[in-house]
């Protein structure tokens, strides 16, 4: 037991409220948004060497013994996770600072931006399957708020669909939740996990899980991803680099733990469809990147891609895919953070969207086009940098499993955002500049201080792959071999 | 034109003190029955929003000077603070304790911290609703 456990998700919590009381004083607000992701973050590292060190961790709600109470567990895959997205949205708070204007400010932005947090972290942490739902809730109602605050006509119909489309996907999760229940009798991962195992993965099993596949699919933007690209380009850029950077991945580690801990058993049928989805959608996100001709719509594109290729990586399913996908995961957070507050920097300095209208800004902004482009070279997996340990993995698990058709598509997947991403490079900072030194608009220091956080991390998930082995290895670890969470979570193995 | 409401005010007038004694009754029947600060909440939000309907919003706002929207907040706070206060006495989160107690005109009396919790449910349900549904009637009288 260690009450510790809670804190990424409580502390958030409290704090967010505690802002309500604070909302005409926007200067305090921020302080305390920024030391408390501060300390979240140092929180979740504490936990994480403290997990590798003493194995999986877990935490009784009030002492009621699994299966019968609610229970965090702290794996190394959810410690990790955690530990990144508190990264993230510490780096995107403090985009936020000098971009999103008072109006934003006094309606409780920080508030909610805490609250989605708290969901996020809370869906990395649970270990029961009803509580997963609650945590999706509180991150998506924060999601609601956050998307539609401030809004315009666009902003408003976007919103509306996003909110329709959760609405109707979070009622399918109840559903099978129901079907789950009948079918097993328990809520718990781990038990679930050891009661399939013990049952054999019968054809009603195997449709239950479906039916969770195609919730987690609608919330990480596996195949149903129809609603993303207009939900993601609407909102302000602080609040769509968090978007991007964590309510896709929050689907895809449902996705991860549904498949791996909890229904492992017909691989040749939910693998395969799995693998045609995760194919399809990388299809359609190369088409929708390559075709683009705004930046926000070649952003959003490219989180698709991502998701197909994390996808991938889960339903190749041996232990370097897994590796690779653990890995691939924490470098997409980044990145995609990293990528959509360069975008929404570009639109904030030039106040244009398409590609073909930008030029030179590179003689303008040094510093912001080579951070521009450690994002390109991380997304598309150049060497030193993060992208290139998940892909390499992912690959070497693809020809280990011997599915090089799925090597092949993932692959000419990065050539795709090498090419859309380039293209931005090359047409909006490079060339003849536009802007005159006059007409120069300042960027802030917070502006460019979020962006050099998320490219050192960049830089140290890429160079510090050495310090990251251990702990994505045990991760994987408990993926590909679930007893190790079972055992962790029910120590009599049994019920 | 003045819409006639005698007959909505007096019957308010009155129905309020059920309502609100049904409420509490519910809130305190809530450990052993049912009820809790949820539903005992609901209650509780509805004599306000009776009052709200049978009154106009400056007369109910100059008896209860509250901002609901730091009601609700003040509720959400008071719940996880007894569900963290439980980490200070070195027991799992939102661990509750109780014990019986004779207090003077009750006699012998269960006091158990869970109804501390139960009351910031109830505080935050009555600040949310009657903040959804002030906000959805200013906007009607703007347009």
């Amino acid at each position: 037991m260690s009450n510790l456990l809670i804190a990424p998700m409580i502390i958030p919590i409290m704090t967010a409220v505690v802002l309500v009381f604070l909302r005409d004083n926007v200067r305090v607000q921020r302080i305390i948004t920024l030391i408390t992701m501060g300390g979240v973050t140092l929180i979740s590292l504490f936990l994480l060497v403290e997990v590798q060190q003493n194995g999986i961790m877990r935490l009784d709600f009030s002492g009621w013994l699994p299966p019968f109470g609610i229970l965090f567990v702290g794996d190394q895959l959810a410690l990790l996770l955690v530990t990144v997205a508190s990264i993230v949205t510490a780096a995107c708070c403090i985009y936020a600072f000098s971009t999103i204007g008072e109006a934003h400010e006094k309606m409780f932005f920080y508030s909610f931006v805490l609250m989605l947090i708290a969901g996020v972290n809370g869906s990395f942490l649970t270990g029961d399957i009803f509580n997963l739902f609650v945590c999706f809730e509180v991150m998506l109602l924060a999601s609601y708020v956050l998307v539609a605050l401030g809004g315009g006509k666009r902003q408003l119909r976007e919103s509306l669909k996003y909110v329709l489309i959760n609405v109707v996907a979070s009622w399918m999760f109840l559903v099978a939740l129901a079907y789950l229940y009948g079918a097993i009798g328990t809520l718990n991962m781990a038990h679930i996990s050891s009661r399939v195992m013990e049952a054999g993965q019968d054809p009603v099993l195997t449709t239950i899980s479906l039916v969770f596949l195609i919730v987690f699919s609608l919330k990480a933007g596996l195949l149903l991803f129809f609603w993303l690209p207009g939900s993601y380009s609407v909102p302000p850029t602080s609040v769509a680099a968090l978007f991007a950077a964590l309510l896709t991945k929050v689907g895809m580690y449902a996705l991860i733990r549904t498949f791996t801990l909890m229904f492992p058993l017909q691989q040749d049928i939910t693998h395969t469809i799995l693998a045609v989805m995760a194919v399809l959608t990388l299809i359609a996100g190369m088409a929708g990147a390559m075709g683009g001709r705004d930046i926000k719509t070649i952003a959003t594109y490219n989180v698709i891609i991502g998701v197909g290729f994390i996808m991938l990586g889960v339903a190749i399913a041996n232990e370097q895919a897994m590796m690779g996908v653990v890995y691939y995961l924490m470098h997409d957070m980044v990145a995609k953070a990293l990528l959509f507050l360069c975008i929404g920097m570009m639109m904030y300095l030039t106040g244009e969207t398409v590609v073909k209208n930008m030029s030179g800004l590179i003689r303008n902004y040094p510093l912001f086009g080579w951070l521009y482009f450690l994002g390109l070279c991380a997304l598309v997996g150049i060497p030193p940098l993060s992208g290139f340990v998940g892909k390499v993995l992912i690959g070497q698990g693809a020809i280990t499993g011997g599915h090089y058709v799925l090597l092949a598509i993932g692959f000419a997947s990065s050539v795709v955002v090498l090419y859309s991403l380039l293209r931005i490079f090359l047409a909006s900072f490079f060339g003849e500049t536009i802007i005159v030194l006059e007409d120069e608009v300042p960027i802030r220091k917070g502006m460019m201080g979020s962006l050099l956080v998320l490219a050192a991390c960049v830089i140290f998930l890429g160079l510090g792959a050495n310090y990251m082995m251990p702990f994505v290895e045990a991760a994987a670890a408990v993926l590909v071999d679930p007893s190790i969470y079972i055992d962790a979570v029910l120590p009599q193995g049994n019920d | 034109m003045k819409i006639n409401d005698v007959i909505l005010r007096t019957v308010v007038k009155s129905v309020v003190f059920i309502v609100l004694t049904l409420g509490i009754y519910l809130f305190f029947a809530g450990h052993n029955a049912p009820g809790g600060g949820f539903i005992g909440g609901l209650v509780l939000a509805s004599a306000v929003v009776l009052m709200y309907l049978a009154y106009d919003i400056e007369t109910v706002q100059k008896t209860m000077p509250f901002d609901f929207k730091k009601v609700a907040a003040f509720g959400v706070l008071l719940a996880t603070g007894t569900a963290i206060g439980s980490v200070l006495f070195d027991v799992p989160f939102l661990s509750h304790t109780d014990a019986y107690y004779t207090l003077p005109l009750l006699g012998k009396t269960h006091l158990t911290t869970v109804t501390i919790f139960e009351a910031g449910v109830a505080l935050t349900v009555v600040g949310v609703v009657v903040t959804i549904i002030l906000s959805i009637s200013e906007e009607g009288e703007e347009q």
